[in-house]
């Protein structure tokens, strides 16, 4: 069986910028597959140039086998013509038609026999649990309900891949984490393959078997959720999943002190056998993954915030901030004391490369 | 299934559309105002700038030009004060009847200004006003107290039928203008007169400048009023001393020539006004606008309360139920210069109006030549808003250029451009056929149909269209499927914007008639120049009813389409 999608040196330019750069990816069929990164990195770019409604400036893309743009043969197939399904971060519901005639438009438009229509549009309506609004005219719904009328319109013309472009990004917190599992679920009845962009990590690790970190046009790494949040490629992707700590460290007869901390004692931890003496290192960390321990390295408390379960710190070895978060039964230590700290699955890094953001 | 469109052909319907659309900027509006500074700047192929100059320096055009700015001038002034008055008193006092008020001060935007000035001519004139003779005969007064065929009363008359311009453009902003902004000046201490001046005003002033220069525009160019009022007594702004010129000559080309020149100007002031209004606009473009639910704060008016209400309601009796009653009146009487007694009354004249060859030919014209060109117009300004607002395609700008133009250009330009272009130079001659008249007043409305259409359009998220270019319709089907049933509304009101104007166009068509192809408008403005007032007047008052049957229609009809659209 040949690939949902291939992309072959997809590049895209506007103006003087490579809004995409030689990106080549492989997505199977059946594969729940994120595009993430920060607003401005080229993910969309790359969703609308697979949904066609971009050109390649350079590269080929083909879907199940067959050409579907190529800068090299001057081949372009329009969008109406890819039978690709797509959601929109905007809902782009049809204001001026009812519920069911905006999921019935695609099937009327395939000239399906009517008893054909009536069917799936039904069988879409049914699976978006919208059956009772049918009738009614999308301003009059929710913004969870128009999001599910833009689901149910792509879902009945039966895509072999779904485009979701930020489908959740205009709804509140909880009914995002509602839809997540939605639109899980539709994709095991039915079997698409899902191609889903979003700048929401947390969205990306939940729904995706795979995913691809993007930076500026630049693919940073592609990989699973687990892969991609243990083992990242850079200090970007690190930065980019999940909090994350950088502190600036030196080495010194065989012990890593911090940067500014010195008085504080030695770091714990090995040192990597390939470090550069001519380069300056920052060790990374989750929060979650520092320990407070009866010996370490010594840290003052700054701040100490309870998020619920768990509780958030901000600590200080010498004049070096950092985050630590435990659950509140690990979380002994008071605001103005003194604790020890063991680190765990430490990374190294050059001090000057790049992180996604301040933390 | 590779039936792919290859992208070396370049030729789409984007391409098309782009082409065609140029192509009719260029044919309507394009060629008419290169053929109008080729006549001014070029004599027998040779640029002329010596033969400008004269033409200026002559003592009749440079009063015509001074004049024009003066009237400009006074009419903006007076329009933006009781505009702003009246639209603040309605949207931001507890005035009582504020939606009946709301509702009649729209009622001088339906009002053609010229058949206005003709009723105010008929009360106010110095030797035989009805007013001025009752002033006279009561305060035994040897001449008339009040002279309306002056440069002031053509500037008031002109600022009771312009100022709409300032009062819509102030009310809207001032209806939806986010409340928590005056809120929260009074949550910080502000008296309501302080929030008035120092927050709600200038937060307007976009509004108000916008309207102003709107109804500086409309006055600079304006032939209805100073043709009526000031004609007689020797006072000349630019349209009518341009008018003059080519029916005193017969329509000769020296005439045209000296046309042009002054048309040239017209042309010119109208681009600095619309430039400086795009400036203002975008320099105060402030997110003022907010969602439904307001309701603003409001100034007690206490003791001014019934005063101001009285105030607005003899404004509105003075300027829109006097003119419109007199004229009517006027229309019956047996003869002009009668009093209005019982027995000097008839319906004759009214029943004439459709009798005579004349008048039946003229209403006729005017009602077919409208619906024609809002039909045209707004057809032509949804394909054109189209490709201007939604398509990428390479030379837009050349569209974007054009679509301008229409602006800036007045109804006398218009004119006199049609009459160079289509009297047969490129091989068509239109001159003293209907068509001409339709070429001319696509020029004039082709910029309220982009208009209109562009701001429908731009309320259409390209999502919508991508959604449906995805469930795997074509651009055509969306088109047909999405866009233009949403964009309906806009095209309704694009027809009506055009319809309603067209039906009492002066300016262009005074210009343009030929034996049989006069319009309402141009046969009102020949009977009244010709001393049939009685007559005129009766086709005035039909006129009048014709043109709030129609207002009313549209009303009906946008309120119905709103109406279905929110209980979608």
């Amino acid at each position: 069986m040949s690939a949902a999608l291939e992309l072959k040196d997809v590049t895209k330019i506007f103006g003087s910028v490579k809004a995409v750069n030689k990106l080549n990816l492989t997505i199977e069929q059946g594969e729940c597959f994120s595009f993430l990164g920060p607003s401005g990195c080229g993910k969309t770019t790359t969703l609308r140039m697979i949904a066609g409604f971009e050109n390649l400036d350079e590269g080929e893309l083909y879907s199940g086998g067959k050409l579907f743009s190529s800068s090299y043969k001057h081949y372009y197939l329009p969008p109406e013509k890819r039978d690709f399904g797509m959601v929109f971060q905007a809902f782009a519901v049809w204001p001026h038609m009812t519920v069911y005639d905006n999921v019935a438009f695609p099937l009327k438009i395939k000239k399906l026999p009517k008893n054909e229509i009536a069917e799936r549009t039904e069988m879409a309506l049914k699976a978006t649990s919208l059956t009772k609004e049918a009738e009614m005219f999308p301003q009059k719904l929710s913004g969870g309900q128009q999001q599910r009328i833009a689901l149910a319109r792509a879902v009945a013309i039966n895509p072999k891949v779904m485009l979701l472009d930020e489908p959740l990004s205009n709804l509140d917190p909880h009914l995002r984490e509602e839809m997540r599992f939605e639109i899980k679920a539709l994709q095991d009845k039915f079997g698409f393959t899902v191609i889903y962009v979003t700048h929401d990590q947390a969205e990306a690790m939940a729904l995706s078997d795979r995913m691809l970190v993007m930076k500026e046009g630049v693919v940073q790494q592609v990989g699973g959720p687990l892969d991609i949040y243990n083992d990242p490629a850079n200090k970007f992707v690190f930065s980019f999943i999940g909090l994350s700590d950088f502190i600036p460290v030196k080495v010194k007869n065989g012990q890593i002190f911090v940067d500014g901390g010195e008085e504080c004692g030695p770091v714990n931890g090995d040192i990597p056998k390939n470090l550069d003496p001519s380069i300056e290192y920052d060790i990374a960390c989750r929060p979650s993954e520092i320990d407070f321990a009866p010996d370490g390295v010594r840290a003052q408390v700054v701040r100490r915030t309870y998020l619920g379960d768990i509780v958030d710190y901000l600590l200080k070895i010498g004049n070096v901030e950092l985050r630590v978060q435990k659950p509140r039964r690990h979380s002994t230590a008071q605001l103005g004391e003194t604790c020890h700290l063991r680190f765990n699955r430490l990374l190294w890094y050059d001090r000057k490369e790049e992180t996604a953001s301040k933390t | 299934m590779s039936k792919a469109v290859k992208v070396q052909k370049k030729f789409g319907m984007a391409e098309v559309a782009l082409i065609f659309s140029i192509a009719i900027l260029v044919v309507v509006v394009a060629v008419p105002v290169i053929m109008i500074f080729l006549t001014a700047f070029f004599k027998d192929g040779h640029f002329n700038l010596a033969g400008v100059v004269e033409v200026l320096k002559q003592k009749d055009t440079y009063l015509a030009l001074k004049n024009s700015l003066i009237i400009a001038f006074g009419v903006t002034l007076f329009s933006t004060i009781i505009g702003v008055f009246f639209a603040w008193l309605l949207a931001r006092t507890d005035i009582p009847c504020k939606k009946a008020l709301n509702a009649m001060f729209m009622v001088p935007f339906m009002l053609p200004s010229f058949i206005c000035a003709m009723a105010w001519k008929v009360l106010l004139s110095p030797r035989s006003g009805y007013i001025n003779k009752m002033l006279m005969a009561m305060f035994h007064l040897d001449s008339a107290p009040i002279d309306i065929m002056t440069m002031g009363g053509i500037i008031a008359i002109e600022t009771m039928y312009l100022f709409p311009f300032v009062f819509l453009q102030v009310s809207g902003a001032l209806e939806r203008m986010d409340p928590t902004l005056e809120e929260s000046a009074r949550i910080s201490g502000a008296s309501l007169w302080t929030i008035t001046r120092k927050i709600t005003l200038p937060l307007v002033m976009p509004s108000i400048v916008a309207g102003a220069l709107l109804v500086c525009l409309y006055s600079l160019a304006h032939f209805g009023v100073p043709s009526i009022l000031g004609v007689e007594k020797g006072i000349y702004n630019i349209p009518t001393k341009i008018y003059e010129r080519i029916y005193a000559s017969g329509g000769s080309y020296e005439a045209i020539r000296v046309g042009t020149i002054l048309a040239t100007i017209l042309v010119i002031c109208a681009t600095l006004i619309l430039k400086l209004q795009n400036v203002v606009l975008k320099k105060g473009r402030f997110q003022i606008i907010a969602g439904k639910s307001m309701r603003p704060v409001v100034l007690k008016l206490r003791g001014m309360r019934w005063p101001l209400f009285i105030i607005c309601v003899v404004y509105l009796l003075l300027t829109v139920v006097m003119p419109t009653v007199t004229i009517f009146l006027i229309g019956g009487l047996k003869t002009y210069g009668l009093s209005f007694l019982p027995k000097n009354m008839t319906f004759a004249n009214y029943a004439e109006v459709f009798q005579m060859k004349m008048t039946r030919s003229a209403i006729w014209n005017s009602v077919y030549l409208s619906t024609l060109t809002a039909f045209v117009t707004m057809l032509a300004g949804v394909m054109i808003s189209y490709v201007i607002v939604k398509m990428k395609v390479k030379g837009k700008f050349i569209l974007e250029f054009l679509g301008v133009l229409p602006y800036s250009l007045p109804g006398t330009v218009i004119a006199l451009g049609c009459i160079l272009t289509w009297s047969g130079k490129f091989g068509i001659n239109l001159y003293n056929t209907a068509g001409i008249i339709f070429v001319a007043y696509i020029a004039r409305y082709m910029a309220f149909s982009i208009k209109s259409n562009s701001a429908a359009l731009e309320q259409v998220s390209d999502s919508l269209e991508e959604a449906s270019r995805s469930c795997g319709a074509t651009h055509w089907q969306t088109l047909t499927h999405i866009v233009v049933p949403l964009i309906r509304p806009g095209m309704i009101n694009a027809f009506f914007l055009i319809f309603l104007p067209a039906l009492r166009e002066l300016t262009t068509s005074v210009l343009l008639y030929g034996p049989t192809t006069r319009t309402i408008g141009v046969a009102i403005y020949a009977l009244n120049e010709d001393g049939e007032t009685v007559r005129a007047a009766a086709l005035a008052g039909i006129a009048l009813i014709i043109i709030f049957i129609g207002e009313t229609f549209i009303k009906g009809l946008l309120a119905r389409l709103d109406k279905t659209k929110r209980s979608a």
